[in-house]
């Protein structure tokens, strides 16, 4: 890879007004940031290495909620012993992704702040918006079986690779960052963008801001939950399409609350309102659940190789549906899907 | 623009103890840290077999914990320790692990071995893994294009039910 300058950045207010220089990138745990240096996807004139900052914790927040540092790894994180017990999706979805290796290496921040990809975009010969803008997209029309069916646009087709960002969509989770002109919290909803016209722009994020923790909302879903990840091997892959579900019931049995979102097919961890509204209210069957899961795909266009993700999708939806009415998650380790 | 920011891509000093052993070092940012143990040290011991943290022959142990060294930069890990399948044995007297890889035949072609040794290190420093679907699905980080699988698996489950858990 090219050279570039180096500096630990020693505060965080240092970091952002440093870190708003064009051409200057964060480094964190690397891993996302180490690979796209070497393909010379990335070729920043300088890293300023956040990786001494102080969000390495996490914290009880006053609402019962939880606040995860930054810079707290991965495996920290889905290890944690508040986290298993009272976000169980989210501990289950960080360990359906990447490997131990890379999940000890991994930050918060940094799983937030992959960059939306394909393997065109990790080609510097090939035609690629989001790398080169105005070049053109070598996906569309070409080999994207991996590639995005749920709002994608003329010039990109890429996905957001990460798991731990789906769960966190269902469980409203919310970002916060600090920036030049000060702090701010995005809600994860509006936190990563869909391509449209501006393919390269991942995220919401300004120049110099520094993702400093998430933030839980009190509700978990601790019961009733599910992260179900279907890929191309039993392990260390991405999904072809992931379904994060968490669930409230009643006495009765009816659904009283249900959050579904889905990884693998968008720019974005990809959730409905209209299809959590089709649960409301219901009793958990197949049917309800494919009647959601269409309300989930609407709109969904596969793109050649990719066109089997619309049944796949439809079927994982109702599989993880009922696996999560049922209180019966899916293992990460067990691979038999029940 | 850059003039303006204190960045010098020259070499930054980075003190290291690798098995062991203080190593203070100047490196270029860019170097990784598996080019630093083989390139600049002679550590050939880990191995650089994808680089691009897809294969795991390149995992050691950063501070106790398993990292592929491909995807991570030296200059981050100023004053780190680091152990890498060198470090393993104590003196001629083999790791349980490496005894355990021994017994079960757990290689054939062995390049993948020090990462597979590291990384189970790893594991079981960790404390996660108890049945063999744990050990599969914890190692799946570290390929073995020979398929040893099984044997690799039946080797550090050998070792993890006979060690004392971890208080």
């Amino acid at each position: 890879m090219r050279n570039f300058g180096y500096l630990r950045a020693a505060s965080a207010a240092e970091a952002v007004q440093a870190g708003a220089a064009p051409q200057v990138q964060f480094l964190a745990g690397g891993t996302n940031l180490v690979d796209l240096l070497k393909y010379r996807v990335e070729q920043p004139a300088a890293l300023l290495d956040i990786n001494r900052l102080p969000y390495q914790h996490i914290e009880e927040l006053p609402d019962q909620g939880l606040r995860l540092g930054a810079l707290v790894t991965n495996a920290a994180t889905a290890y944690d012993a508040r986290v298993q017990t009272r976000y169980p999706l989210l501990s289950s979805a960080i360990l359906a992704g990447a490997s131990a290796q890379l999940r000890n290496a991994a930050t918060n921040g940094g799983n937030l702040n992959q960059r939306t990809r394909c393997p065109y975009f990790y080609d510097v010969a090939a035609a690629c918006n989001k790398r080169q803008p105005g070049s053109g997209c070598a996906a569309i029309g070409g080999h994207n079986r991996g590639l995005a069916i749920l709002g994608t646009s003329e010039s990109c087709i890429a996905t957001f690779p990460s798991d731990m960002g789906v769960a966190l969509r269902v469980l409203d989770a919310e970002v916060r960052l600090l920036g030049p002109a000060g702090e701010r919290v995005v809600p994860m909803a509006e936190y990563h963008r869909l391509p449209g016209a501006e393919p390269w722009r991942d995220n919401n994020l300004l120049p110099g801001e520094l993702v400093t923790a998430i933030d839980l909302p009190p509700a978990h879903f601790g019961q009733h939950y599910t992260y179900l990840k279907i890929r191309d091997r039993l392990s260390y892959a991405f999904a072809l399409v992931s379904v994060a579900v968490g669930m409230r019931l009643d006495k009765a049995g009816h659904i009283q609350e249900a959050r579904v979102a889905l990884g693998g097919v968008a720019h974005k961890p990809w959730r409905e309102p209209r299809a959590e509204a089709v649960l409301a209210g219901q009793l958990p069957t197949a049917e309800v659940f494919g009647a959601a899961a269409d309300e989930l795909l609407a709109g969904a266009v596969g793109q050649g190789e990719n066109n089997f993700k619309l049944a796949l999708a439809r079927r994982a939806i109702v599989r993880a549906c009922q696996q999560a009415a049922a209180g019966t998650p899916q293992s990460q380790s067990d691979k038999h899907i029940r | 623009m850059l003039e303006t920011l204190p960045y010098s891509n020259a070499p930054v000093p980075v003190d290291l103890t690798i098995n062991g052993q203080l190593h203070q070092l100047a490196i270029e940012p860019r170097t990784t840290l598996l080019d630093v143990l083989r390139e600049h040290l002679g550590l050939m011991g880990t191995k650089k077999g994808c680089d691009h943290g897809q294969c795991g022959a390149c995992t050691v142990l950063l501070n106790g914990e398993r990292r592929v060294s491909c995807l991570t930069l030296a200059v981050s890990h100023d004053e780190a320790t680091v152990t890498t399948v060198e470090g393993l044995a104590t003196g001629d007297e083999l790791s349980p692990l490496q005894q355990a890889f021994l017994e079960y035949d757990a290689y054939q072609c062995g390049y993948c071995t020090p990462g597979q040794l590291c990384s189970a290190q790893g594991l079981l420093h960790e404390g996660h893994a108890r049945t063999r679907d744990e050990v599969r699905e914890l190692m799946s980080g570290n390929l073995c294009r020979c398929g040893a699988y099984p044997h690799i698996t039946d080797a550090i489950l050998s070792v993890l039910l006979t060690q004392q858990p971890t208080p």
